[in-house]
């Protein structure tokens, strides 16, 4: 499988991720190199498989609707790289 | 606000679709035990996992589920013993995981339907696509400082309930009337307080148009009307707005949408078009989620008789009009206050005095019924004392305003003001006969042809004994004393 | 000059310990010491001495009582990916430099519960994607190994480098690791010690930084089988907080090492033989056949038909799962953010800057392999084969009771050799991947040295929760191979 610039370009802007221009040529390749040799899967046949939903065969374990945790703003904020009153700060988004 | 808009070149049907978001009524989030009251500090109900920090990972809330389980069955809808959550992946500040755990492809429950309540007393059934369980985001501020947006998680987490409607819906007023039954349905069944004030129930609003009969037009989303009114509004001005694009001869580019309350339009949101791109995959922090019918059994038989079966009874048992039934069932607090108010009593007297007076005592002092100073008791009694001619019906009326005004139940009001009616006839003739003395001028003119005269002579009556007369005797009395007119 | 503290085993401390011959705090001292010379391997991203000298003392007091718990007084190191209650906790990333946890992972906390003593945390592959640590912003790891007579330096494996390398130079006398492809077992063959991989879902995975949700395990990393059961009964344990935590009670792993294996059936999966392979590791598994034979083991062929589409589809499901993961790393809430005065550049800037390239390029991949129109042909696919993987060891269980197998395809390689082709790179964990997509327990246990004088592992995989057979096993294979192997320690007092 082929990825071409716009593809990257493309990707990366979905995953939030930067990509100078002369970067994505070479990324391009790299990750087209990557997916060739992940192709061989195609040589699988999959007809009538269930997809592994979890390797883990038990159900899935339930909370009681009790107030166990918050009121630790301190917690919460104290690794944040800007803050103020009680907020999380960052630029603005324009709606 | 029919759905037709006519358009140059001919009429245009709308298309409604509506995506509720409701907020379901629990202690603790959906995946984490921090609170979900509304109104709290900023980031103080906030768990680590809310907060999205390395390593933290989503327990499920069985009371979230459940009141999922229990909305599916007031929508009469198919429970889905098992399903999936998947991660919707896409970026932004009140979402701090990077994605939103929601159900996708499998949701917790499927296929129902919602009854619409018209004005004019029809009813419709509007087909429910499905409901599932998602988080709510946090919230972000955007003014709070020119530069800056500021970031509340509190909200984030908070379980939802995403209930789809089929795009039945052909009118603003018929998209109204389907969020204010919705709103019921989910009160009665005590799964979310449907407070659009405070967010607790949000609506996104698919809009199209189509030449009647034609397929399905490119709809538009607009996204988290917080009110009913707005909702209507926002579906006209976007209708409008489409159908003038398309008598232009241009073509509806499906996008989403914000409604501007003040300005009166809809405008795109900030092309988002990557962000379309969900990425949806089952999320791998949690397992399908899976229960027995017997539990599904066990909550259908513990629901409350909700608002279509209870407005059934009414006409049927109690014989009230549809419409009088269709009010006083909308609100569960008032359905209930009504019955205790009709119970052993004629329902209709009930109903005008719960839907009349009382209703109308209410929004003049801006008070709901839970907070009403009158209870039902006491109303209930106020009744009786009419029924068994202790006081006349516009006495009653004085009483009344008394019990709103002062909480006191109507028996002692009426002993205290002496508000006893007087069915003493020969009282009452003492009465019509010192009026009819004092007005002979007057019976003259009555007698002369003047009939409307009557009603003077009432009041006068009515007047001098202050109020407390029995009417019926003293119309009779008067009547028999005056003769008829033109003797 | 190493004080002979430092040499011995977990299971041999612990003794010591219990016995009052040495006490907690020399015990510490000595490790502190030895990796204060130990600069040169770079297996630390933090020294935790003081916290360390504190434990030391409160389990001296303990221990002085006859209390203690399980791992009274052993010092032991911790991967970088488990976050530690106010000590920086990376994940070997730029992104989360600065980052103090107001919390404590769940298998640390156990360990700590246990009375171990924190020495500091590893070096690591950043975000654990990688075979050979040197991925980490905080520069590479050297494996305390060398070849003979070549003074290059060499890869400890990934992405559990750190842990590797500080285990095999007598730096702690055991390490916390995490495998999600092979990242304990790779490093642990590569070091010439042991790395088990328990089954997925018998270490809580709270507070454990995320790579790929489904696959992550956390397990020990020790120079002896006895140690690695030793420290598997503190770490193991269900957590109500994780969701994908199984509840089996946790047995006694060390009581059942010394098992005989006689009769026990061991698969030898053809599909494991892979072309291209040096001849020695083929040599190496023939003896550890050999050797299990002559315990009394009964040997059999078996056939893992989807054994090679295991890495490949490793390749779609962990990138999808960690470019999911790696979301919340956006500069918003914890961690570096590059300042920007619009919140999308802000976005794109701190991760082009806070991630390094492996981590880019896999959540690259990650978000491919999920996007629109992509979804079917990779992520749906590569499930479905997950699914046959997983089958392929059920049908095998039918007939073996566990599996032997080489753990890598060659020996430690040269820092810098492979980093410029990332499928080569890939291509290390082909032999240990298979137990991740299964869920399966797996330990690589030192075997033999390569012809350049490198160790190299043989890998036991067995039944789900099974993890003592495994250990049964692995010290069959322990006691038979008799490595008593140890690296010169060039790196002492080197800057």
């Amino acid at each position: 499988m082929s990825l071409d610039k716009a593809t990257v370009a493309r990707i990366a802007r979905l995953a939030r991720i930067s990509v100078p221009e002369e970067d994505l040529q070479p990324l391009a390749e790299e990750l087209s190199g990557i997916f060739t040799w992940i192709e061989q899967l195609n040589e699988v046949d999959t007809d009538g498989v269930v997809p592994m939903t979890s390797v883990v065969g038990h159900a899935l374990h339930h909370r009681e609707d009790v107030v166990t945790d918050g009121n630790r703003q301190d917690a919460v904020l104290g690794n944040a790289p800007e803050s103020a009153d009680g907020y999380f700060v960052v630029p603005k988004v324009v709606e | 606000m029919s759905g037709v808009i006519e358009g140059a070149t001919g009429p245009w049907e709308m298309v409604i679709g509506l995506e509720v978001h409701a907020q379901v009524t629990s202690k603790s989030k959906l995946f984490s035990g921090a609170a979900t009251a509304f109104g709290a500090e900023p980031n103080t109900q906030v768990s680590l996992v809310d907060a999205a920090m390395p390593g933290m990972l989503p327990v499920i809330n069985k009371v979230c589920v459940e009141q999922a389980v229990r909305t599916g069955l007031g929508l009469k809808a198919q429970i889905n013993l098992h399903s999936v959550f998947d991660r919707k992946n896409y970026f932004y500040p009140d979402l701090p995981q990077g994605y939103q755990i929601s159900q996708f492809l499998q949701p917790v429950v499927g296929a129902g339907t919602l009854v619409l309540d018209m004005e004019d007393g029809a009813s419709r059934e509007i087909g429910i696509t499905r409901l599932h369980l998602e988080q709510d985001a946090g919230k972000s501020v955007h003014d709070m400082h020119p530069d800056h947006t500021y970031v509340d998680l509190n909200r984030s987490g908070v379980a939802l309930m995403e209930i789809v409607s089929e795009p039945d819906l052909r009118s603003p007023e018929e998209a109204g009337a389907y969020i204010r039954k919705m709103r019921s349905i989910l009160r009665y069944l005590g799964t979310c307080d449907g407070n659009m004030e405070e967010g607790s129930m949000r609506a996104d609003v698919n809009v199209s148009v189509r030449r009647p009969g034609d397929d399905y037009g490119t709809r538009c989303e607009i996204k988290n009307v917080n009110s009913i009114r707005f909702v209507e509004q926002a579906i006209e001005v976007e209708a409008q707005r489409q159908v003038d694009i398309l008598e232009d001869g241009g073509a509806i580019h499906q996008e989403t949408r914000l409604f501007d309350s003040r300005k009166m339009e809809t405008r795109a949101m900030r092309s988002k078009e990557e962000a379309h791109d969900y990425r949806y995959f089952p999320d791998p922090d949690l397992l399908p989620l899976e229960f027995e019918q017997a539990w599904v059994d066990e909550i259908a038989a513990s629901l409350p008789e909700l608002p279509d079966d209870r407005k059934r009874r009414f006409v049927d048992e109690l014989g009230l009009s549809p419409y009088d039934a269709g009010v006083l069932v909308a609100e569960k607090e008032v359905a209930d206050y009504f019955e205790t108010v009709a119970t052993g009593r004629d329902a209709k007297v009930a109903a005008n005095w719960v839907t009349g007076d009382l209703f109308g005592a209410l929004n003049k002092a801006d008070l709901e019924i839970v907070t009403s100073p009158v209870t039902a008791a006491d109303l209930g009694a106020l009744i009786d004392l009419i029924a068994d001619d202790t006081i006349s019906g516009r006495i009653a009326k004085e009483v009344f305003d008394d019990m709103f005004k002062t909480g006191r139940a109507p028996g002692d009001i009426v002993e205290e003001k002496g508000l006893r009616q007087v069915t003493d006839s020969g009282a009452i003739e003492a009465i019509v006969d010192a009026v009819l003395q004092a007005n002979q001028d007057k019976v003259a003119e009555y007698r002369g042809g003047k009939d409307k005269l009557l009603g003077f002579f009432v009041g006068q009556v009515m007047k001098q004994s202050q109020g407390k007369a029995n009417p019926k005797i003293v119309n009779d009395l008067l009547k028999k004393k005056l003769g008829s007119p033109g003797d | 000059m190493s004080a002979p503290l430092t040499s011995f085993t977990l299971a041999e401390a612990r003794d010591k310990l219990a016995a009052r011959e040495v006490s907690a705090q020399e015990l510490t001292d000595a490790h502190i010491e030895a990796i204060a010379s130990a600069g040169a391997l770079n297996a630390f991203v933090v020294d935790t001495a003081d916290r360390a000298r504190a434990d030391a003392a409160r389990s001296d007091e303990r221990l002085g009582k006859g209390d203690g718990g399980m791992l009274e007084g052993i010092p032991v190191a911790i991967k970088d990916l488990f976050c530690t209650e106010d000590i920086a906790s990376t994940a070997g990333s730029r992104i989360l430099a600065g980052f103090r946890p107001p919390y404590e992972a769940t298998v640390t906390a156990n360990l700590w519960r246990e009375g171990a003593v924190m020495l500091g945390k590893t070096n690591m592959d950043e975000f654990a994607m990688g075979s050979s640590n040197e991925t980490s912003y905080y520069g590479p790891v050297c494996n305390p190994w060398r070849a003979t007579g070549d003074n290059r330096d060499l890869v400890p494996g990934g992405s559990s480098g750190g842990s590797a390398a500080a285990v095999a130079g007598e730096l702690c006398l055991g390490a916390t690791g995490t495998d999600t492809g092979g990242s304990i077992r790779q490093p642990a063959a590569f070091t010439g010690i042991v790395g088990l991989k328990p089954t997925y879902g018998r270490c809580s995975r709270w507070g454990t930084v995320a790579f790929a949700s489904s696959l992550d395990q956390a397990g020990p990393m020790t120079r002896t089988v006895q140690d690695s059961a030793i420290m598997l009964g503190a770490m193991a344990g269900h957590d109500q907080k994780d969701s994908t935590s199984v509840d089996v009670a946790v047995p006694d792993y060390e009581a059942a090492l010394e098992r005989s294996v006689k009769g026990l059936r061991i698969g030898i999966p053809t599909e494991y033989r892979i072309d291209g392979t040096p001849q020695e590791i083929a040599d190496l598994w023939d003896q550890g056949i050999a050797w299990l034979k002559e315990a009394g083991a009964e040997i059999v062929e078996v056939s893992l038909p989807h054994t090679k589409y295991a890495l490949p589809a490793y390749y779609i499901v962990a990138p999808a799962e960690a470019s999911s993961n790696l979301a919340r790393y956006d500069g918003v809430r914890y961690g570096f953010r590059e300042d920007r005065d619009d919140l999308t550049e802000m976005y794109e800037a701190t991760r082009a800057v806070g991630f390094g390239s492996e981590v880019k390029r896999r959540v690259l991949i990650g978000t491919y392999v999920l996007s629109a129109g992509y979804y079917d042909a990779y992520y749906l696919r590569a499930q479905k084969v997950r699914t046959l993987i997983a089958d392929d060891f059920k049908k095998a269980w039918d007939s073996v009771d566990a599996l032997l197998t080489p753990t890598t395809p060659g020996a430690a390689f040269g820092i810098g050799e492979k980093s410029d082709d990332p499928v080569a790179m890939y291509l290390n964990d082909i032999l240990t991947v298979p137990a991740n997509m299964a869920g399966l327990p797996a330990i690589s246990v030192p075997a033999g040295l390569s012809a350049q004088g490198l160790p190299l592992g043989l890998q036991v995989v067995g039944r789900a929760f099974d993890e003592e057979t495994v250990l049964q096993l692995g010290r069959a294979l322990e006691r038979a191979a008799a490595f008593d192997h140890r690296p010169t320690p060039w790196w002492r007092d080197q800057a």
